[in-house]
């Protein structure tokens, strides 16, 4: 499982760890780990529809945390679920950029199995790192 | 995650009692405490409590510019930078603002509507008029109001809030007076608010959330009137009578917001302003900076959102109780209680140490008690003090309190709901939202909720015991109890 709900969370808010062999993959697994905060099934989500990201910041979790507001932004501005198609991060002189297709569809609450609303990614615990085997982050997202 | 980072805490060993359901942490407990913090609870309560509040009310008390004490209130637990349930003013001159100390959910709030029902009126009629509620209320993750605002006019609510949506029909006159704040905050802003909060928020006026958020049909049983002058001053004189009461606050909209300006502070906060915390979700900046300002200015924006948000679902309600009931609203006598707001950050004048001075008091899960006599008391409270709305779980009822004169030692604040006492991961786990929908049904609760999974995470279970926080308050010294209320039927996201 490329991510999992961390059992330690602050009370009313809920956190997780994700793991990638790459970034793309770490980033992309917080990324399924968000949406799957809010909806039941992940595989419930169908590809109806795509939208675009293209961000830059000058830490590298600064970055995960507006890659993951994305998902938030859309969930409420647009009632879209969405998970990540493809994701490429890459390094710059003095910052990071991640550039994302998402794919998605309209919160339906007849079809999708509605859980929790994300308000916000928080910077609580908020840690992004490599290991020996691959990529790591911790995120708590306030629901 | 590494054990390590798992937050420990030998910091409660050091909270000495030095009143009635008061402790405190001496600034020695913690390298760069500024000030003492200090804990309202019962030792049980106490006991309760995450180390992470121990360890984030200690870290509240090392923000520049805080006067007097870092303060958690009896329903505290762990949250993000602040403490749920934790109280900080600041030194306006030389102190800091953190959207940290106000939470997310800016002005996450509780409104209390009377009825001139009492329970024989509507026991047969409870299903179709929460069932009528849950189709008008919207609720739930990616749920949209019926008011479709353009751009101008979302930018018209966040100025004017409640006051807005009386003036276009949704909504009474007198409910304004009867809102904190008069339902709109003067100094917002919303050139200070980014496209993405707009974008966010402007379909959201008139919808719920989901999460603790609940709109709630209750009873007042006539032995859970505690204080029978105040409660016939709100307008609760009748055995059995039934109320409205709902918690929400100014969804997406002011979450984006505080996301916006969290990034920006914690970016800022070492580079511009050189200020070192232990924990980067406490980022904040110095109020009277230009960007301390541009955050309260929008911070006001949400703040008035929010009271919109509040309001139209007053008028869906009032809509609803007429239709369900044919009779008019007037004559069902649905008028408003009061509206209180549990996270925010406001300019108010204290005295400290003998002398009055204006402080920026940050409530994030706290609640304004202004006690009989001071300003911005509704008139028709004037001699009680002013309502305080506390909600419990969905389980075990919410009570009605009033501010009192010895609040003043904690700037006059008080509690604002149970407190959760189990994550939101582990009460999934523990309960089946299905079971629990039947059992509250057969303790005469039906409850609507558009997300089983979110409805076990609401478990009564997971929440500290209400009575005990009011309790605690009333022992402390911040509020006194009025009225308690017992739910009948509830509208959850």
């Amino acid at each position: 499982m490329p991510f999992e709900i961390l059992a330690d969370a602050p009370t009313s808010d809920v956190g997780f760890s994700a793991s990638g062999a790459t970034l793309d993959e770490c980033f992309r697994a917080a990324a399924e780990a968000t949406t799957s905060v809010m909806v039941g099934d992940l595989a419930s989500v169908r590809p109806q529809l795509r939208r675009e990201t293209v961000i830059e910041r000058d830490a590298l979790d600064m970055l995960l945390v507006a890659f993951l507001d994305e998902i938030v932004f859309y969930k409420d501005a647009e009632s879209l679920f969405l998970l990540p198609q493809s994701v490429k991060v890459s390094q710059f002189e003095g910052g990071w950029k991640v550039e994302a297709h998402w794919v998605g569809e309209p919160i339906d609450p007849q079809f999708h199995m509605l859980s929790g609303d994300v308000k916000a990614v928080t910077l609580h615990r908020l840690r992004v790192w490599e290991s020996d085997n691959g990529w790591h982050a911790t995120v708590v997202l306030d629901v | 995650m590494p054990a390590s980072d798992r937050p420990r805490s030998n910091l409660r060993q050091k909270a000495t009692q030095t009143a009635a359901a008061t402790w405190e942490i001496a600034p020695d407990a913690k390298k760069g405490m500024r000030v003492p913090a200090r804990i309202y609870a019962t030792p049980q309560l106490l006991a309760e409590m995450d180390d992470g509040v121990f360890e984030q009310v200690t870290n509240v008390a090392m923000l520049p510019g805080i006067v007097d004490h870092a303060f958690c209130m009896p329903d505290g637990h762990w949250g993000y930078g602040f403490p749920i349930g934790g109280l900080a003013a600041m030194d306006p001159e030389h102190g800091v603002i953190s959207p940290g100390g106000i939470g997310f959910d800016i002005n996450c709030g509780m409104r209390l509507v009377r009825t001139n029902l009492t329970y024989a009126d509507v026991r047969d009629r409870i299903h179709e008029l929460v069932d009528a509620l849950y189709k008008r209320v919207p609720a739930g993750v990616g749920a949209r109001g019926f008011l479709k605002l353009s751009d101008e006019e979302f930018r018209q609510v966040a100025l004017h809030g409640a006051r807005w949506c009386v003036e276009h029909g949704y909504g009474w006159p007198e409910d304004l007076a009867n809102t904190e704040e008069g339902g709109a905050i003067r100094g917002a802003d919303p050139d200070k608010v980014s496209a993405r909060a707009l974008d966010r928020g402007r379909s959201q006026v008139g919808t719920l959330g989901s999460g603790n958020h609940y709109l709630e049909i209750q009873i007042v049983k006539p032995e859970d009137v505690y204080d029978q002058h105040a409660a016939q001053v709100l307008g609760l004189t009748t055995a059995n009578q039934v109320v409205i009461m709902f918690h929400c606050g100014s969804r997406g909209f002011g979450h984006q917001i505080a996301s916006d300006y969290v990034q920006t502070f914690a970016s800022l906060m070492q580079k511009k302003f050189g200020i070192e915390l232990p924990d980067r979700d406490l980022a904040c900046a110095p109020f009277r900076s230009p960007e301390g300002q541009a955050y309260f200015a929008a911070m006001k924006c949400a703040i008035n959102m929010s009271f919109a948000n509040r309001q139209v679902i007053l008028h869906r309600v009032r809509e609803v109780f007429s239709d369900v009931l044919q009779r008019d609203a007037r004559e069902l006598g649905l008028e408003m209680v009061y509206d209180v707001c549990h996270n925010t950050a406001k300019l108010e004048e204290h005295e400290v140490g003998g002398r009055r001075r204006q402080l920026l008091v940050h409530r994030k899960g706290a609640t304004r008690a202004f006690a009989a006599g001071m300003a911005d008391v509704p008139a028709r409270c004037h001699e009680i003090g002013q309502p305080v709305i506390i909600g419990g779980s969905m389980e075990t009822g919410s009570y009605l309190l009033r501010g009192v004169a010895s609040g003043k030692q904690a700037f006059f604040t008080t509690a604002h709901g149970s407190g959760r006492t189990m994550s939101r991961n582990a009460a999934k786990r523990q309960f089946r939202g299905k079971d629990l929908e039947r059992d509250l049904a057969r303790r005469g609760i039906y409850v609507r909720a558009v997300s089983y999974a979110g409805l076990a995470e609401e478990a009564g279970a997971a929440y500290k015991d209400i009575d005990a926080v009011v309790a605690a308050t009333a022992a402390a010294g911040l509020s006194q109890p009025v009225a308690r209320f017992t739910p009948i039927g509830n509208v959850k996201g």
